[in-house]
């Protein structure tokens, strides 16, 4: 089986290879196929898993800051869209925001959550990290379940308004849920793409790799932990603001221990610390249960069976090859000529 | 002014006495060797130079200013790096970018510069990769740059250690058993390799048990035994300190003899 999964990977890689050259092009590409998705005129079913797969994406993307880059495994970031969900909820029923204010403070209280979260990540590691945050989704939800006052308790919110931008509203039926959805993944996507390959980014996966060494290196550990907890649990809770609008409808059944899982599985299946793998596990993880409605109450024993196979034959997810492109530079570096040693700064002091 | 003070220092860990009142010094330019029998205590005493672990009593004084029980990164930013004794790169990330992990602590951008990609940022990344491919082209790796870490042989793993720790633009480099495992080519190489990184401008501090290397490259030795500096001295004296002798291979009971 380790052969097979050689071949699959040299496989990929060299499509990945091809990709990687060719990058805009192949972006904006896909981008068009999927902008255009709603033109062919699909019934509004299909279209709301469309928009659940993007919002999976966006959570898995986040999601993925913490666990596939830094390693450090959160099951409870179900907690984080419940605050974005709630915060944007409540600021536009009860206070009378419009939905583009309401998901900034979203975010940014998901944020302050995410650094509350993080804190314990200096006392803990490992297992023992997990079980945090899956006890901080479990408050979250206690507190959302219990505090009638602001959260209409077990009733839920309903009639939250549609998401609205500029005065237009954003519905299912005008595809600008749709779009407006896509827009938001495309500036997760970018955004996680900016700080990954950057000095933040190696730092994230220098902890991951080892994290003694990282330290001894002048890494602030602690300090760049927190941090990837906070960017993801910025993005869960901007996720969440937009899940309440377009649900239009929220209560804590909505963001349970499930949903945690879920999100794990997506980043999990796609193969942790590479960006490709959380569109392609938001894919195959959401829409497979409404693929298979006709096992119906099996359906769950099937997704449970191709998460084992998958766990027993490619740990490493599906699309989690290693590139085998060379390193990208940043522009303005030509890694031969150095090497070559024509920079005469070189020839005079060889180390640096 | 000597590079590196270290006036008795005693760590204890539980009951056990691990360093007792050990002091040392190392001079500017030196190639200086800690040798001892396993469990002497020497990475022990790495450990608490780069900050890992705490000193009871004593104090470390680097270029003038006391380091003892600072955080690792505060200590690295000062100039004192190291590699481990059981290699510790990061595996999974390519040669090139081990190298750059190094150079973090001085590459001076932060979140929004990465964000906004500014010019800043853009300045920063193109003047450290240019560090980090001359630190890999010293060490004679440029080829290997785009590889992964665990791609790479054992010896290959021990230098690009070496060029990580340089990356953090420190005075003196901490080396935990550099030879370990390396063939005779491989550490002869190595023995070149440290008195090219002396005749840079480095000091370095290693521990060392392949006694061809330590006698060939150190300026100095000194010898710990159980946590006490037993011995200190230029590499003949060493050889010949009935001291020394007694820790590595027993003492000789005088009726024996007779």
């Amino acid at each position: 089986m380790k052969n097979t999964n050689q071949v699959i990977d040299n496989f990929f890689a060299d499509i990945s290879n091809s990709i990687r050259k060719n990058r805009i092009i192949f972006s904006v590409a896909l981008l068009t196929v999927v902008a255009f998705i709603p033109a062919l005129g699909l019934p509004s079913y299909i279209l709301r898993i469309g928009v659940m797969i993007m919002i999976y994406a966006i959570l898995a993307l986040g999601l993925n800051i913490p666990t596939g880059y830094t390693g450090q495994v959160s099951i409870g970031h179900a907690g984080f869209f419940s605050i974005g969900a709630y915060t944007s909820a409540i600021l536009v029923t009860q206070a009378g925001w419009s939905m583009l204010p309401a998901m900034v403070a979203a975010a940014a209280i998901a944020g302050i959550f995410g650094f509350l979260l993080g804190l314990p990540t200096l006392r803990v590691s490992g297992t023992y990290l997990s079980i945090c945050t899956l006890g901080f989704a479990e408050i979250v939800r206690m507190a959302v379940l219990n505090w009638d006052t602001l959260t209409n308790g077990p009733m839920g919110i309903k009639n939250i308004p549609y998401p609205t931008v500029f005065g237009v509203e954003m519905t299912l039926r005008n595809y600008g849920a749709y779009y407006m959805i896509l827009v938001m993944l495309v500036m997760t996507s970018v955004f996680v793409h900016l700080i990954i390959n950057s000095k933040i980014g190696r730092a994230f996966r220098s902890i991951k790799e080892d994290e003694l060494a990282s330290m001894m290196m002048g890494v602030f550990t602690m300090k760049y932990k927190i941090l990837s907890f906070v960017l993801s649990a910025i993005i869960s809770g901007m996720a969440g603001a937009f899940y309440a609008h377009f649900m239009r409808y929220i209560d804590p059944n909505s963001f349970t221990f499930d949903t945690s899982i879920l999100i794990l599985s997506i980043v999990i299946l796609g193969g942790m610390g590479t960006m490709r793998g959380m569109f392609l596990g938001a894919i195959i993880l959401v829409s497979f249960p409404e693929a298979l409605r006709f096992l119906e109450q099996y359906r769950f024993v099937f997704y449970g069976l191709v998460l084992v196979i998958m766990m027993r034959y490619r740990p490493q997810g599906l699309l989690g090859w290693r590139s085998k492109s060379p390193y990208e530079f940043p522009k303005g570096v030509d890694p031969d000529k150095i090497a070559r040693g024509f920079n005469n700064s070189s020839s005079q002091n060889k180390m640096i | 002014m000597s590079l590196l003070e270290i006036t008795s220092i005693v760590k204890k860990f539980g009951g056990l006495t691990a360093l007792n009142n050990v002091s040392l010094h190392i001079e500017e330019g030196e190639i200086v060797s800690l040798i001892g029998p396993n469990g002497a205590g020497k990475t022990t005493l790495f450990n608490i130079l780069t900050g890992i672990n705490e000193i009871m009593h004593g104090e470390i004084i680097f270029e003038g200013k006391a380091i003892q029980n600072k955080p690792p990164q505060d200590i690295v930013k000062l100039g004192i790096s190291r590699t481990f004794q059981n290699i510790r790169l990061f595996q999974n990330m390519r040669v090139v970018e081990n190298v750059l992990i190094g150079t973090h602590i001085n590459t001076e951008y932060n979140f929004f510069d990465a964000l906004f990609r500014t010019k800043k940022h853009r300045q920063q990344e193109i003047l450290k990769a240019e560090t980090a491919i001359r630190l890999l082209k010293a060490i004679g790796l440029e080829h290997r740059m785009h590889d992964y870490a665990s791609d790479l042989s054992y010896g290959e793993q021990r230098k690009v250690e070496i060029a990580r720790a340089l990356a953090t633009g420190c005075k003196l480099i901490l080396l935990d058993e550099p030879a370990a495992g390396m063939n005779q080519q491989e550490s002869a190489n190595l023995l070149m390799f440290i008195r090219e990184l002396r005749d840079n401008g480095y000091t370095v501090f290693l521990i060392e048990h392949d006694m061809n290397v330590i006698m060939n490259i150190s300026d100095r030795i000194y010898v710990l035994d159980y946590g006490v500096m037993i011995a200190e001295g230029k590499p003949e004296e060493i050889a010949n300190n009935p001291e020394v002798i007694k820790a590595y291979l027993g003492g000789v009971i005088e009726d024996a003899v007779s």
